[in-house]
């Protein structure tokens, strides 16, 4: 039997070891996993766990990330609690399996520390990756900070392991903007964590010899078409409810409150801008000031990116004028992801808001106060104006002259 | 430890209760469906089975039907070795926890596999995998080509052999590359046990594959099954292609205990000359062309030193 750890009421973390102690708090069965930058801690802290009589179950340390995932799909349809981590490359790498680890609806839950994709080889953040996976058939949660990290590692057994959802989810955190700087983080003990998550339940587990499962069979035009059909119908339908009955019980046992978008001074709002991971909270701390100066400026984060919560952020930018959204991804020859989703949902909309889009912080490069200044005050100019002042593709910070498109 | 099914005889083995049923879609005269039914055979517990892309895979397991009674995943192609070590590493953790579902069994974990997994494309996940020392078998089913893809050159793909990318043509005499010998390569993993089998074989086989199940760590199982499509013989023939090619020496049925004691386990009364096995397939017809006899020549040097080293080795216990 695995030790217990007592925990500080408010232990100084990184996003790295906050996601690490909960997967200890879950009490995983397996964990299958090989060691990429800037996850690497995650494993290592897992590693070190075991290592001190912490953890109960298997540590796989494999020689891939594909085998990584490989594993995790053959210990998750083997009926028990799974995880693991990765970022860029290795998630790249896993990009295959994680198709169909959630193509056989298997609870396994991924922290993917987020880290830009080569050619040039970098190891910084940025929300390549993240990308890479959006139409993989996971969930996919989003972290700002540490203390996200940890919250959202506990819901994500939760919501995975439900018999109504049965799909895989990933936690993205910042690659070193949160993965490794260090942060107080609130933490739950041991026992009120894992009782939080619960015990696994498993389903058509196949090591249940009285109840033979098959998993991963071939269907070609006659049922393939049936199979996406249903999961995508299951992302759309099921895990909202799920989730929002999770996130309801973590505020009721932590206090801290999480909702499918953040929804920051909007309600008022006449300018906003739509952000994922550290950004968000840096870009809400500049709402804050500019509020001050009587400019109603507003932020929403994108808590959860699959299933894309298309009505809630209709609804929670209703009102605004002049959205301004954010992609830490190189769109590769379109707009940037967040800017066309968000246009999509806010397209039917009554008051249609200006939409622009901003590419920003390629491999690391810092998202500033005075950046998000700038774009909160085209933004700005946009609502006053009724269309867009601005080309509706701008690069933020890159060297060289302004880099426009669109 | 789990007990050592007793056979006493090919109709009891051939009889005996079927996990793996005739209802598949595989080639008729297909040595896939004969060697799985061999492995299964030998044990009576209970089975978490797992397949790599292929032959066996797509014709076995096409929703809303199968053809296992027993657990079965197949994750990607290059994959069933992983998937199998994952269910096993669960096995292990539910097991210390108290948590298996049926605590008092012990199951068999197995992956079946074709050449172009083992060889090729998997060949990195299954040396993970025997690095690590899952206890597991690995058997792939070895018919030297792509086949389900439509007959491409493996690394298992032996000289002169003609496939559909290095086809037999005006000014090529097909495969130019020797088969990559994997026997060597898994048992130089300290694997406990690795053996090659063939279905004719059966008692051979049988005993390889209990030896298997009883040792603990990874176990790979080569074993020759002859393609009547790709190979080109009769389906009715697969038996005694089988029997030329252990009879010729081409699959020299052998085991390789702890990564060096090697045993041959067949010594044919009678061996019958390379060219007989050639002879008897499509694949190699062109091989017969005058211009081709070096080729031909060279087989039965290469057969004949392999027997020679796989001898030496036997004596050396080393």
């Amino acid at each position: 039997m695995a030790e217990k750890i007592d925990l500080l009421e408010t232990e100084v973390w990184d996003g790295n070891m906050a996601a690490s102690q909960a997967m200890r708090q879950a009490q995983i069965d397996v964990v299958a996993a090989y060691p990429i930058t800037p996850s690497t801690p995650v494993v290592e802290n897992y590693g070190n766990f075991l290592a001190n009589g912490y953890i109960d179950g298997e540590f796989v340390m494999v020689e891939s990330e594909h085998a990584a995932m490989s594993g995790c799909i053959g210990a998750s349809a083997a009926g028990g609690r799974v995880a693991t981590a990765t970022s860029s490359q290795g998630f790249a790498l896993m990009v295959e399996t994680l198709y169909q680890a959630s193509g056989m609806r298997l609870p396994i839950v991924l922290n993917v520390v987020n880290r830009a994709l080569a050619a040039p080889l970098n190891v910084n953040g940025d929300h390549s990756d993240m990308y890479l996976g959006r139409d993989s058939g996971w969930i996919q949660l989003n972290a700002y900070n540490a203390q996200d990290a940890y919250d959202l590692n506990l819901i994500a057994f939760k919501v995975a392991e439900n018999h109504k959802v049965r799909l895989p989810v990933m936690i993205h955190q910042d690659g070193f903007m949160t993965s490794h700087t260090a942060e107080g983080v609130k933490t739950l003990q041991d026992e009120e964590a894992y009782a939080f998550v619960g015990d696994f339940k498993p389903m058509n587990a196949m090591l249940d010899f009285e109840k033979p499962a098959t998993y991963g069979v071939q269907t070609e035009e006659d049922w393939h078409f049936e199979h996406k059909a249903r999961q995508h119908n299951d992302l759309m339908t099921k895990v909202y409810p799920v989730m929002e009955e999770v996130f309801a019980e973590f505020e009721k046992k932590t206090g801290r409150k999480f909702d499918l978008v953040t929804n920051h001074r909007l309600d008022d709002a006449e300018v906003a801008i739509v952000a994922m991971g550290t950004t968000v909270d840096t870009a809400m701390m500049v709402a804050d000031q500019l509020r001050e100066k009587g400019i109603k400026a507003g932020v929403m984060g994108m808590r959860v990116i699959r299933p894309f919560p298309f009505a809630k952020i209709a609804e929670v930018l209703s009102n605004v004028k002049a959205v301004c959204c954010m992609d830490r991804s190189s769109p590769g020859g379109a707009p940037g992801m967040l800017y066309n989703e968000i246009s999509g949902a806010l397209y039917n909309s009554a008051k249609r808001p200006v939409v622009t889009g901003y590419v920003y912080g390629l491999g690391g490069r810092d998202m500033t106060v005075e950046y998000l200044k700038g774009i909160f005050a085209d933004g700005l100019e946009n609502a006053k104006a009724g269309k867009p002042t601005t080309p509706l593709q701008q690069f933020i910070g890159v060297r060289g002259p302004k880099l426009n498109f669109l | 430890m789990s007990e050592i099914k007793k056979i006493k005889n090919l109709k009891e083995f051939s009889t005996s209760a079927d996990r793996f049923e005739g209802a598949n879609l595989l080639c008729p005269g297909c040595a896939h469906s004969i060697i799985v039914r061999e492995v299964l055979n030998a044990t009576n517990d209970d089975l978490v089975i797992g397949a790599s892309t292929g032959c066996l895979e797509v014709c076995t397991a096409v929703y809303p039907y199968t053809s296992w009674d027993a657990s079965w995943i197949h994750i990607g192609f290059e994959n069933g070795s992983t998937a199998v070590a994952g269910a096993e590493a669960m096995y292990k953790a539910l097991k210390s926890k108290g948590r298996l579902p049926q605590p008092d069994r012990t199951p068999k974990f197995v992956t079946f596999a074709g050449d172009g997994a083992t060889y090729d494309i998997g060949f990195q996940w299954i040396s993970g995998c025997f690095e690590r020392g899952h206890d597991m078998m690995y058997v792939c089913l070895d018919n030297e080509v792509y086949a389900n893809t439509g007959g491409q050159r493996s690394s298992s793909t032996p000289v002169g052999s003609s496939t559909t990318t290095a086809p037999a043509g005006r000014v090529s005499y097909g495969e130019k590359k020797e088969k990559k010998d994997m026997i060597a390569i898994m048992a130089a993993h300290g694997s406990p046990y690795v053996a090659q089998v063939a279905p004719n074989k059966w008692k051979d086989m049988v005993k390889k594959i209990q030896h298997g199940f009883q040792v603990e760590g990874p176990v790979f199982i080569n074993a020759i099954s002859p393609c009547t499509t790709e190979w080109k013989f009769a389906p009715e023939d697969t038996m005694m292609i089988t029997d030329l090619s252990t009879d010729s020496l081409v699959f020299p049925l052998y085991e390789i205990i702890d990564g060096h004691e090697l045993n041959i386990t067949y010594r044919p009364k009678n061996v019958i000359p390379v060219v007989d096995y050639l002879g008897a397939q499509g694949r190699f017809k062109h091989l017969f062309k005058p211009e081709n006899k070096h080729i031909l020549d060279g087989w039965q040097t290469r057969v004949d030193r392999n027997w020679e080293l796989l001898q030496r080795r036997e004596e050396a216990r080393v």
